[in-house]
């Protein structure tokens, strides 16, 4: 497996000095598998998740369906076992402990909201569980009620309110029990994009407010990366990389990871020759990219990923200078979007590079489809997959060629 | 126009063909009969009301009826109910045969099943009374309150019973808390459908009764010399009080109607 932060092994790397130097981690799976099914037809769901979640930490889980980022979700729960491995919440191993003793809540994609009660018997609910006094009750509901803008609305059954209030009664219902993590299934996944991205804010601002571990699952990229301190990318039941939104945009670890998040091209080429800390790459003649050389010897095959907002394009026949990457191109279509222009830039080999353009200025440079251009972009913003063995589970919206 | 009134003339007719009988029965409580038939009417009068628990035979009948009733319904209520919410949420080996065999039950002739029923219990040498027709009657309701929980269960979100849990609430609390308020309807609806079908079951207590009388049989011999009027009071009685019951469940039932979409989602 690949669990990758900036290139370090997390198991030796950040985590494991993180856990050292303060407090242990909120949330710990180790080894954890889960097999669906006995015998011959079992079905493994998570193949294997090493993760630790720091205390306070807004933390996603982020893949495709089918990926096993919900029945990890579900394994911290509680409702489902683990065929192999250690969860420990605070240290603790959860696994055997049924969920109603687990000191975790969970958000429902559904919401899951008792229809029977009233919004303020849903949120007291848990409390009452815990045979809390009446006033104390009233006292935190109440308090829960404000955090999340529902005064007013106790006495309403679910079924009269509206999706993004019955959202916010599925969050208070869970936070008023002040969990250790909470727990979120996809729970913006009903809502309508205005209401989404409303909600997005909303949620940031209550973990800001009440300061506990969020383990988030989404198959919205763009809610993983504004949403999380830090995320794991999954797919077939595997961590593909752990990082924070920033790492896991700029480099990818893997294929997967460079297709699942936003655009990604790739380019295939043989390593000419290693300078100093850079390693040039020739996917063509008289074209070179240049990449950290770390692990990389002459002669070796790769594969390599650049962003398309990276990329310049170089019209009018001018040719990149100094220490840049620059491969050669035929133009074949140009999307004007006001802001930008997207480029779609055909190569000899047949695979594709698509550039963003800002809009900004030179307008005078722009390429017309025909035109025979360079691309170029800085030595930094090529990265080397780590491992070729990915190539089979690269993701169908993959924009890369 | 024509076409409107064309079906308020035929719902009339439907509902009139659905209520006149119940109308005659109702009618002829108040029959001041003289003889033994009460099939003429001869005046109205209340005597009837009055002198409604005068002949012994038919009130220990009616007591039996009754009692029985009510202690099937419960059984039936608790077994129908486990039962229906194991068929509408697991699957586990030998539940087509089960599904199979409750629909099996509804669908075969009740005078083949109270026979055999009878057969069993002279084979088992149970002496037949009160508890045979109490134990057939258990028989014959438990599918239909299990068939109606087994349809409110599979509508049922499985996360709000994950949410009871998630919260705290033990898997008894659980059942308590929501899942039973939230098949209560259906519980309701089948106790409701046992009640009826045992307070007027004939065929299944004629073979099974020995030598207890229960309402229906007391009438069926009755019949043969007269039926007094008073049978017509009880049956307006029962009638009155199923109705009661009928118009609770479903106001209960539009309740929670709301509730349900969500739950269902």
């Amino acid at each position: 497996m690949t669990v990758t932060e900036g290139g370090v092994s997390v198991a030796d790397g950040a985590v494991a000095a993180d856990s050292s130097a303060q407090d242990v981690a909120a949330i710990e799976l180790v080894d954890v598998a889960k097999d669906f099914g006995g015998g011959a037809d079992s079905v493994q769901a998570v193949r294997q998740v090493d993760v630790a979640i720091r205390p306070g930490e807004f933390f996603s889980l982020l893949g495709p369906s089918g990926c096993g980022k919900t029945t990890t979700l579900r394994m911290i729960a509680g409702f489902e076992e683990p065929t192999r491995g250690r969860i420990l919440l605070y240290g603790d191993d959860m696994v055997g402990v049924p969920p109603y003793r687990r000191d975790v809540n969970m958000v429902f994609q559904s919401y899951a909201l008792f229809p029977h009660l009233s919004v303020y018997d849903n949120i007291a609910f848990g409390l009452q569980r815990k045979k809390l006094g009446k006033s104390e009750i009233a006292w935190k509901v109440q308090q829960m009620l404000e955090i999340v803008r529902l005064e007013g609305k106790e006495r309403r059954r679910p079924a009269e309110l509206s999706g993004g209030q019955q959202q916010r009664v599925a969050l208070a219902r869970a936070l008023v029990n002040q969990p250790r993590a909470l727990l979120l299934d996809e729970p913006l996944a009903a809502l309508d994009l205005k209401l989404r991205q409303t909600m997005q804010v909303e949620l940031k601002r209550i973990q800001r407010e009440v300061g506990i571990t969020f383990i988030f699952v989404t198959h919205d990229q763009n809610e993983a990366l504004t949403l999380s301190d830090r995320l794991i990318v999954m797919n077939e039941g595997l961590v593909e990389q752990l990082g924070t939104p920033h790492e896991i945009y700029e480099q990818p670890a893997t294929k997967f990871v460079a297709g699942f998040i936003g655009t990604s091209n790739v380019l295939q080429g043989v390593v000419d020759r290693i300078v100093g800390a850079r390693a040039v790459v020739v996917p063509a003649d008289g074209e070179q990219v240049l990449v950290p050389a770390t692990g990389l010897r002459a002669g070796q095959q790769v594969e390599l990923t650049v962003r398309p907002e990276k990329v310049v394009i170089h019209a009018g026949g001018e040719v990149p200078a100094g220490e840049r990457s620059a491969v050669r191109g035929t133009v074949t279509d140009v999307t004007y979007l006001g802001t930008s222009t997207t480029y779609t830039v055909s190569r000899g080999d047949e695979s594709e590079l698509v550039v963003f353009q800002q809009n900004a200025s030179s307008p005078t440079a722009a390429a017309r489809p025909g035109d025979i251009v360079w691309l170029s972009w800085l030595p930094e913003h090529s990265y080397v997959f780590a491992s070729a063995s990915h190539d089979s589970r690269s993701p169908d919206t993959a924009a890369a060629s | 126009m024509k076409r409107g009134r064309l079906l308020g003339a035929y719902t009339g007719l439907v509902i009139a063909y659905l209520c006149l009988p119940i109308f005659v029965m109702i009618l002829f409580g108040f029959n001041d009969t003289k003889g033994r038939y009460n099939f003429t009417w001869q005046g109205f009068t209340l005597s009837w009301y009055r002198h409604l628990f005068d002949i012994g035979g038919l009130t220990d009948a009616l007591v039996n009826s009754l009692t029985i009733a009510v202690f099937a319904t419960i059984l039936s209520v608790v077994l129908g109910t486990t039962l229906g919410l194991a068929i509408g949420r697991y699957r586990f080996r030998g539940k087509a045969g089960l599904d199979l065999m409750l629909f099996a039950q509804i669908a075969t002739p009740e005078i083949v099943l109270g026979a055999s029923l009878l057969s069993l219990f002279i084979s088992l040498g149970v002496p037949r009374g009160y508890v045979t027709i109490l134990v057939a009657h258990v028989m014959f309701c438990i599918p239909f309150v299990a068939i109606t929980v087994q349809a409110r269960v599979v509508g049922l979100d499985r996360s709000l019973e994950e949410a009871a849990l998630d919260l705290g609430a033990t898997p008894l609390v659980t059942f308590r808390k929501v899942t039973l308020p939230l098949i209560m309807p259906a519980v309701l609806a089948g106790g409701l459908l046992s009640f009826a079908l045992s307070i007027d079951d004939f065929v299944t207590t004629s073979f099974n009764a020995g030598q207890t009388s229960t309402f229906p049989l007391w009438v069926y011999g009755a019949s043969r010399i007269g039926v007094p009027p008073q049978v017509n009071v009880m049956g307006t009685l029962i009638f009155v009080v199923g109705v009661g019951f009928a118009v609770v469940t479903a106001f209960s039932n539009r309740q929670t109607r709301g509730g349900r979409e969500v739950g269902a989602r």
